[in-house]
């Protein structure tokens, strides 16, 4: 299958001043495309330039086999359909008449909207499940609903490919999770190519094909979400010296607490991740184990403790390991022990608690007793 | 049909048959009052027999219906104008008036009509309007520089009304010194007024005015799209660069004919364009460009005949009173829509 949207040596900025050098980027057909980075990066400037709002300083952006340099505004709406960041200042417009401006490439000289054109905006507005908004007037709408209803515009354009910019910006959970669902659905069902950039990596990571790191003056990283989303990889995209990435979750981590640790946490099986964040949270630096490297808990250890004492996965907690464990413990004042019950393999987690005991360590069950 | 559909074509019929109704009724009250009396059956006779006496003929044929005219054509003429300003600069109270393209146009007339009459007699039309125009386009242009620089809207109102100072400062003082005897008259143009409208005038705006107002309409399509914004409007597919040139062109052209004939008339373009979205609740161009010329027609015809009739036989100029009437109606947008 040969790519549908397609980039040659793209060179975009502003002024005639580049910004960002020789793009490379090749999409197929019905593929979702974003650029994540830092802010100010150039992720508009690119969107820009793709959408022809901005003269790219030199290369070709390709659709369709089409240079767009080639294409008249007409023909590039035929194809390309916007959502931008702008705030629209609509005067006396409902929310039907907005996403019936999309049906302009395809009425008459008046733009009178035929009975197909009614059709498609009526079909565009429930695919977006803003029918009912019709009659509303687009300035006393919410900002999600708002989000929709020029999403339907840009789809009763009928494009083949569709351009977001930022568009989960102002949209609260809910509203995001069903925008980037309908995006889906229309790269699936429809086959329509999208090409967006987001803030929220975690959304990124789950809705999109390929993904694009803009930073600096070259693109370095243009892959699947598998390749992008690696701990090194965002961690220097975000200059996260200050915290931490764990693409398992993709999620980001505050930074790790520095100092001695003095508190020891035996956890397990998910128990600890809440006793992990309330110790971070309080400034606390701690040592947990023993966990396994399957653990749930073992993903938020590595980025939030001092030291992690580990096992390989399905395996039993070896002798050398629990001795080490053991060793690190009797330097601990306090033990948080989060498990309830042990099982085959890390039942030697529960000679480490009895240990404890037995030494007359301080022992809680909740870090927010400390 | 749907329901809200249908109330929503029943609230523009009956917009345009209260419109229609005022139209013809400030039509008739126009013909009938001022300030020589002439009875119904007389202007009857007048009218459609061409018979009566001589002087309430050339009273009827020769003063007020070409008079009536000029308000009609002018008047929609100006609204129109206002409305295609909104539209450019996305903004509800921008108008020929307040953004000093009223008093350009003014200002060029008037210097053209000094220096023509100190030679000649009279003044050709065209040349009046061809003078008009290039003032409009010279304050159009000092507009447009600042507001490239300037973002804030009501920062541009205030430049415009100061760029309408310095060409009322330039229009008086050349009015001042000009030793014509037309100077009455030009001091009475100046301040804007229906007055002196010929029936060879009215040819003119008939034919000047009309195609451009035709064209305004047929760009409907492109203002719609223009609503929602520069970025988006080129996506449609709209060539902006000709587009934009088209808006101040045609925006400049049309203040222009009403300035080279009447002078300056305020606020107009700013109230009539507001009342009429307002009724329609609508601002869709292809409904609101005809209805805005109706609204400017209805309401110069109005405020004509309050300025001939009220204190007659005095005239007031058409300005005075389409200020008081639009002074209010700007100040009510600039509360509701807190223009910054």
């Amino acid at each position: 299958m040969e790519y549908f949207f397609y980039t040659k040596k793209l060179t975009v900025g502003y002024n005639g001043k580049p910004l960002i050098k020789d793009i490379e980027i090749n999409l197929k057909k019905g593929k979702i495309l974003t650029l994540i980075g830092p802010n100010g990066s150039g992720k508009s400037t690119i969107l820009k330039s793709i959408t022809k709002h901005l003269k790219s300083i030199c290369g070709t952006i390709y659709i369709d086999n089409k240079s767009i340099e080639t294409m008249s505004n007409k023909d590039i709406s035929h194809k390309l359909a916007v959502v931008l960041t702008d705030k629209l200042k609509t005067e006396l417009m409902t929310c039907k008449d907005v996403v019936s401006t999309g049906r302009y490439p395809y009425t008459g000289m008046l733009g009178i909207l035929s009975e197909d054109d009614n059709l498609q905006v009526k079909n565009a507005m429930e695919l977006v499940n803003a029918w009912d908004l019709r009659e509303k007037d687009f300035t006393e709408i919410s900002d999600g609903q708002r989000q929709r209803i020029l999403l339907a515009r840009a789809i009763c354009q009928e494009p083949e490919i569709i351009v977001l910019d930022e568009p989960t910006s102002f949209l609260d959970i809910h509203y995001e999770l069903e925008l980037l669902n309908i995006l889906r659905t229309l790269a699936e069902k429809r086959g329509i190519t999208v090409i967006m950039s987001l803030h929220e990596l975690d959304m990124a990571q789950k809705v999109s094909d390929l993904v694009m790191c803009v930073k600096g003056e070259y693109i370095t990283h243009l892959g699947t979400p598998k390749e992008i989303f690696q701990k090194d990889l965002i961690s220097e995209l975000y200059d996260l010296s200050n915290g931490s990435y764990n693409p398992m979750f993709g999620s980001f981590e505050m930074e790790r607490t520095k100092g001695d640790p003095k508190v020891f946490v035996i956890a397990g099986g998910g128990t600890g991740i809440a006793e992990y964040r309330t110790l971070q949270k309080k400034r606390i630096p701690f040592i947990t184990g023993i966990l396994h490297e399957n653990d749930i808990d073992y993903q938020l250890a590595k980025d939030l403790s001092s030291e992690v004492f580990s096992e390989k996965s399905f395996e039993p907690i070896s002798e050398p390991i629990f001795q080490s464990a053991l060793k690190r413990m009797q330097s601990c004042d306090i033990v948080i022990n989060c498990l309830k019950s042990y099982g085959e393999i890390n039942r030697k987690n529960k000679a480490l608690y009895e240990t404890a005991l037995f030494q007359g360590k301080k022992i809680i069950e909740n870090a927010d007793e400390l | 049909m749907e329901k809200s559909k249908s109330t929503r074509y029943i609230r523009y019929i009956i917009t345009l048959i209260v419109l229609i109704i005022l139209f013809a009724l400030l039509i008739l009250l126009n013909i009938k009052l001022g300030s020589v009396d002439v009875s119904v059956k007389d202007i009857i006779n007048i009218l459609f027999h061409g018979s009566g006496n001589e002087t309430d003929y050339n009273i009827i044929w020769k003063v007020r219906l070409p008079r009536m005219m000029a308000s009609i054509i002018l008047g929609g003429a100006l609204a129109l104008s206002g409305f295609l300003l909104q539209t450019f600069f996305n903004n509800p109270i921008a108008g020929p008036y307040v953004l000093g393209i009223s008093s350009g146009s003014k200002m060029m007339v008037a210097m053209a009509m000094i220096m023509i009459l100190s030679r000649y007699h009279s003044v050709n039309s065209a040349v009046l309007i061809i003078a008009a125009f290039a003032g409009a386009m010279l304050s159009m242009g000092f507009v447009l520089i600042i507001s490239r620089r300037v973002k804030s809207v009501s920062m541009l109102i205030v430049c415009g009304v100061m760029i309408g100072y310095i060409c009322s400062a330039v229009t008086d003082m050349m009015i001042t010194f000009a030793d014509d005897a037309n100077i009455v008259n030009l001091h009475n143009w100046s301040l804007g007024s229906f007055s002196g409208t010929t029936w060879r005038d009215v040819g003119i705006m008939v034919s000047v005015v009309l195609p451009t107002s035709l064209i305004v309409f047929l760009m409907s399509k492109p203002i719609g799209a223009y609503q929602l914004g520069e970025s988006y409007a080129k996506n449609m597919g709209v060539n902006i660069k000709l587009f934009r040139i088209m808006l101040v062109l045609l925006s400049s052209f049309l203040c222009a004919c009403v300035t080279a004939f009447a002078g300056p008339i305020s606020f107009v373009g700013i109230a009539v364009p507001h009342l009429v979205k307002s009724f329609l609740k609508t601002s869709k161009p292809l409904i609101v460009t005809p209805m805005c010329f109706l609204g400017g027609s209805v309401f110069c015809l109005g405020c004509d005949l309050i300025a001939r009739t009220l204190f007659a036989p005095v005239e007031l100029s058409v300005s005075t009173v389409s200020s008081i009437f639009g002074v209010p109606i700007v100040i009510y947008i600039m509360l509701k829509k807190r223009v910054h």
